[in-house]
Formats: structure tokens, sequence, C-alpha cells
């Protein structure tokens, strides 16, 4: 990383295997990626690439039917994937926090948003009384909802789509948290609603220093707001770049392959090439490239393990042996 | 004659507190012509769910005509309406492939459910034939047709739902955000299927989204709803290349662009939407998220005028640069 500053998060080698009746799901191999202070990374794939999956390892909240195979998540100089559950149970919320896909959800149905979001800063801050209800409010006016008095008496579904995100993202920066992970937080929301929302992530990134992983498959929404693009398929990281230069020229098939799927401003359907095949199933033997099988430049050279990670360029790795 | 005219269409719910009214639909006209695909976009709460359930006659119209193939089906009570011979010709294909799919029923139960349920004596004797060859239509493999909604990728039960509903060969295909649940690479796949679709059966198709950016790509026409009415129409290209309506505006630039650095000048919308209980007969409904109000528009509501040139529509006063346009009929 340029600068000599040290890395937020610096996850490496991360590996998650999930048990099924079907078989062992190698949904994550070594995965690694790093953000900085303030850094806005963007993490894109299709289902099943294991975006979310990495996130939740992140966080010490996979499924029981999980398994950390391998890798370190060192957040602060301490290996989150190595953490005592109470060691995280004193992270999560203060210094790492996330938001989901579907705000409704995940909010608490039967009580009231201010109540929620009070119950997180009594977990983590010593605010009681009058103090407390201030700064709830004082975080409903933040995140841009009107008559936030009135607002924090109602229940989740008293309020749009776009008002429950706004919550919910209250409630993830209520304690100034140094790393927000967003799991597709705009995804079936309006554009207009999604900009909006969008803004206010960047802008508490910004205010705070507050490092941001957004994940989505939405390269679109990745190209316009991140600082750093991480492309994943099927469990693995097959590029990472500075935005800018990902998508001016993408080295890996895939990346390449991504881009021309996704509609841009003047574009033609017929402009638009779908991306062949399927990913891989990933309870069967896999070749060293999860790509091998839907790539147009797969050669024999490509069957030979171990995958590769090139620097291509500033900050550019490609997991690729025949990059573009 | 259109395929579907729709004239004055209003739909009003009772709304809470009794007496009032929600007006989720308000006074819209407009046309759908044999053969073309016309878009509808607007974000969530515009109406633009009320409008389709409206012509698919799933809902009782307050006011107003719908006439498809010059019948006045808005007349037949929605409970009726399964009875008619428009029943089959208008079909439906619904944003969430999973959720629209019964999950007992196999691909090809759910292909021949619309044969068996509206098709003629002859339809219902040919069934299996018909679903191959409407799964084939969708590009769905054969031996797909034997499995669950489960046991399918995204892609392949959108095919599912794509096929019910071609399979009776609609002359009206609704089309509710039939991709924003789908990844990017099947997402261009079903684009082109649809595309492909249209030209080979001649279908019409209302393309129902809140992403101006897709729609452009398969339609002729665009309507834009905000809060019950419609703001702007006109040709799709035009519309994306020139939005004259300062709420379209804002909605092309809320689409996020893939050139970084590249970004258009952003139109933020303050406030929120007003509440579409009893709006104010009199004001824009726009007005107070729009970057361009002024008093005027407090006390006159833009009625939908013609552009001087071209088949163009806009609901502002200050739609076409001011230049003198008139109003429509």
């Amino acid at each position: 990383m340029s600068g000599g500053e040290v890395d937020l998060l610096a996850v490496e080698d991360l590996s998650v295997e999930f048990r099924t009746r079907d078989g062992v799901v190698r949904a994550l191999d070594r995965v690694g990626f790093a953000l900085r202070r303030g850094e806005t990374v963007g993490v894109v794939g299709e289902s099943g690439s294991g975006k979310s999956v990495t996130a939740l390892a992140i966080l010490g909240i996979l499924p029981p039917s999980a398994r950390v195979t391998g890798g370190r998540a060192v957040f602060g100089g301490l290996d989150l994937l190595a953490a005592s559950p109470r060691q995280l149970l004193e992270y999560r919320g203060r210094e790492l926090a996330m938001i989901f896909q579907n705000p409704r959800a995940a909010l608490n149905p039967i009580r009231p948003v201010g109540r929620q979001i009070a119950d997180v800063l009594r977990r983590h801050t010593t605010l009681r009384g009058a103090r407390l209800d201030a700064r709830v409010l004082e975080l409903l006016a933040r995140v841009q909802i009107a008559d936030p008095a009135r607002r924090a008496r109602a229940y989740p579904f008293e309020l749009s789509g776009g008002m429950c995100q706004r919550v919910m993202i209250a409630l993830a920066v209520a304690c100034a948290p140094a790393l927000l992970i967003a799991d597709e937080p705009t995804t079936g929301i309006d554009v207009t609603t999604q900009a909006g929302i969008l803004d206010l992530l960047g802008e508490l990134a910004r205010d705070q220093r507050m490092a941001t992983i957004l994940i989505t498959h939405d390269l679109a929404v990745v190209a316009e707001r991140c600082d750093r693009i991480v492309v994943m398929h099927a469990g693995h990281v097959v590029e990472t770049a500075p935005a800018r230069a990902l998508l001016a020229r993408p080295r890996h098939p895939y990346t390449a392959r991504l881009i021309a799927s996704t509609p841009r401003a003047g574009a033609k359907l017929a402009d638009l090439a779908p991306i062949p095949g399927a990913t891989p199933d990933l309870r069967a033997p896999l070749p060293p490239c999860r790509y091998r099988g839907r790539c147009e430049r797969a050669a024999d050279l490509c069957d030979e393990p171990p995958l590769p990670r090139a620097e291509v360029g500033a900050g550019h790795l490609v997991a690729c042996r025949r990059p573009l | 004659m259109s395929l579907l005219d729709v004239r004055s269409l209003t739909k009003r719910f009772p709304a809470r507190g009794g007496g009032r009214w929600l007006h989720a639909v308000d006074d819209v006209t407009f046309a759908i012509e044999a053969g073309e695909s016309v878009g509808l976009v607007g974000e969530s709460g515009c109406g633009k769910s009320t409008l389709v359930r409206l012509v698919t006659r799933l809902l009782e119209p307050t006011d107003g005509r719908i006439l498809f193939e010059g019948h006045d089906v808005g007349a037949i009570p929605a409970a009726r309406f399964t009875h008619t011979a428009a029943r089959r010709r208008i079909q439906m294909v619904f944003q969430d492939p999973l959720d629209s799919l019964n999950p007992r029923f196999t691909a090809f139960d759910t292909i021949a459910e619309p044969l068996r349920r509206l098709g003629t004596a002859d339809e219902r004797t040919g069934v299996t034939a018909r679903v191959a060859e409407a799964a084939e239509l969708v590009g769905l493999p054969r031996a797909l047709l034997g499995r669950f909604p489960h046991q399918l990728s995204g892609g392949q039960q959108q095919r599912v739902g794509i096929a019910r509903a071609v399979v009776l060969r609609p002359a009206l295909l609704v089309l509710d955000e039939p991709t924003s649940a789908l990844d990017v690479s099947v997402q261009t796949v079903v684009l082109h299927l649809l595309a492909e679709l249209r030209q080979r059966l001649g279908m019409s198709y209302l393309f129902v989204s809140h992403d101006l950016n897709l729609v452009r790509l398969l339609t002729d026409r665009v309507l834009v709803m905000y809060l019950g009415r419609i703001v702007e129409t006109g040709a799709s290209q035009d519309v994306f290349d020139r939005p004259a309506h300062p709420y379209t505006r804002a909605l092309m630039s809320a689409v996020p662009a893939l050139e970084p650095g590249e970004r258009r000048m952003r139109v933020r919308l303050a406030g929120e939407p007003r509440s579409p209980i009893d709006p104010a007969p009199d004001a824009c409904r726009f007005h107070g998220r729009c970057p361009d109000g002024v008093e005027r528009c407090t006390r006159e509501a833009p009625a939908l005028r013609q552009a001087p040139e071209g088949d163009r529509r806009a609901a502002c006063h200050f739609a076409f640069d001011g230049a003198a346009a008139l109003p429509t009929g």
C-alpha cells in the first residue's frame, strides 16, 4: 500500500467451507484484500461469489454450518478470526458495523426504531437518560430523516424502505465505527433513494474517516462510489485494483466480461454481452482457476496449480495465468 | 385502434381516518399500439403497481376507461375478468422469479397451468407439445422441465416465468421489474431473450422499472410517473437524452454511471414526496422537491402539454425551455 499508512483491515488467505447434506461447499478460497482508514472498497461479483460470506466471516457471524479453514482478518492488530466471542462482542457495534440488504428484516419489527438505536448506545457508551434520547434524535437527523422526534417512535413497518435503510445506517454509525460493511445496501431501492443513501455513506466515510466495504452486484455503483474494487468469482478474488484502473483496463477476463454486461449510458442492447456459462459447483473438485470453465482464454497452463496472484500495476493484482 | 387505450384512469383507495382518499392513480391517459414496447418508470409509491394491476384487471378502477383490443375491459368486474376472452391476451412476468413460481409445481406444470386454465379445448389436449415449444422459445433445456423452482438457477427460474407468460401467445406482456432480482450476467441474457421474443411473437410490452437505463434498452416509448400522474412521455431515447421534466432529470442523473469521474451533474431531490392522500388539486405534485419550483407551481397544477416538436409531453410549466407549448386535448 502506498503512503506507508498501515491497513485498518487486512484479510489474508481467508478460506471458508460450508458443510451441507450434499457435501462440502468451498465458499471462499484464500481471499485477500486490505483497506485503510476512510477508504471505500467495493466488492463485486455474481451471487454465490462469496461477497456476503466474506463480510460475515470478518464479523464472526457465519452460520453454524460454516467453518473458517484458514487465513486471518487483522483489524487494528487483532485477528478477528482468532478473537474470542467476548472480544468480538466489544468490537461489533462499536468498531465494526454492518448494514444489510433488507433493512425491514434486519430491524426488530416490534420495537420503535428510536429505541433500537438507543439499545446500541446503551450497550457501548455511557450515555443515559435525556442525553441518550438527544443523541438518538441527532443520529436520525444525521441520516436525513425529517421530523426525527416523530419518526423515533415509529415501528419499521410504518417507514418506507429507504427510511428503514437510513435507520439501519443510523444504528450502524451510532458509535462512529472505524469500519462499516454495507451488504447490498440499496438493492431493490429506487435509483433516487439509492443515490441519497450512497451520498450519505460517502459523507459519513469522509467526515468520520470511516472505512467502508460496499458489497454489491452492481458494477456501476462501485465504479461511481469506490476508491478500489475487489472482483470476486466463485470464492476467489480474481482482480483488485484502484477503481479507475480496473474500469479503464481490466486484466482478468471475468472483470472484462462483467464490465461488458453492465448497461452504460448510450449503449444499445446489442452492445451488452452476456457472461457465458455459470459459476461452477463449489462442492465438486475444482481446477486451480475457478473461472476456467467459462473463460474464452483458457489454456492448458491454466490447470497448473497454484492460482497465481500477479501485480500488474500499482495496487493492481490479478489472479490469472493469461491476463488481458 | 390501439391495442391498449387507457383514458383518464383513476384509482383512489380509502385512507385511514375515514373520508380521506389516497390518490394512487390520477387521471392517467396513454395507449400502447400493437407490437409496441412501452416503459413505465417512477419510484416506489408513484402508482406504477396500481396502474399495472388496473390494466391486468386485478383491481377495479374508480373512474376512467380501459379499452383492450377495442373492448371496454375496465367495465368488467375484476372477479369476472378471468372468464373473458381478453384474460389470456394479457400476461405478466414478475420481479422475483422464485416468489412468483409455485414451489410445488415442476417447471412443466407451471408452464402448463395457463393452458389448462385458460386454453381452448384444442390447447388442452396438446399440452405436452405446447409446453415443450414454449420452453424452447425461452431457451429452457427440456431436461429441466421436471425440476422444481428450488432446483433451478435464478436465470432458469425467470425463463420458466417467461415461458408461462408466453405459452398462450398473449398480445400484451406486462413485465414488472423482470430483471432486478437477477445478476448482471443473467440480466443481460434475459433482456436479450425478451427483445427476441417480442420480435418473434409480435407482442406488445409494458415494461415497468425504476431504472431508466434498462427501460431505454427495451422500449420504444416511455411513461414517467410521479405520485399518481404521468409527468413525461416520449420516445425512450429522446426522454433519456433530453429529459424535459425536472423529475425525469433527477431520475436520470441518479442512475449510476460506469465511467468513473464522468459523473453527470446530479439533480438532488430535497425532502420527501408529498402525501398521496388528498393532494392539493391546484399544486404541482412535484413542488417541494423540485429544484425549479416557483410560487406559480403552488397554485396552478401543470397539465401534460405537448412539446412544440415531436411526440413529447411533459407536465411542467417550464418544460421545453419555456417555448410556447400547446396544451393537449
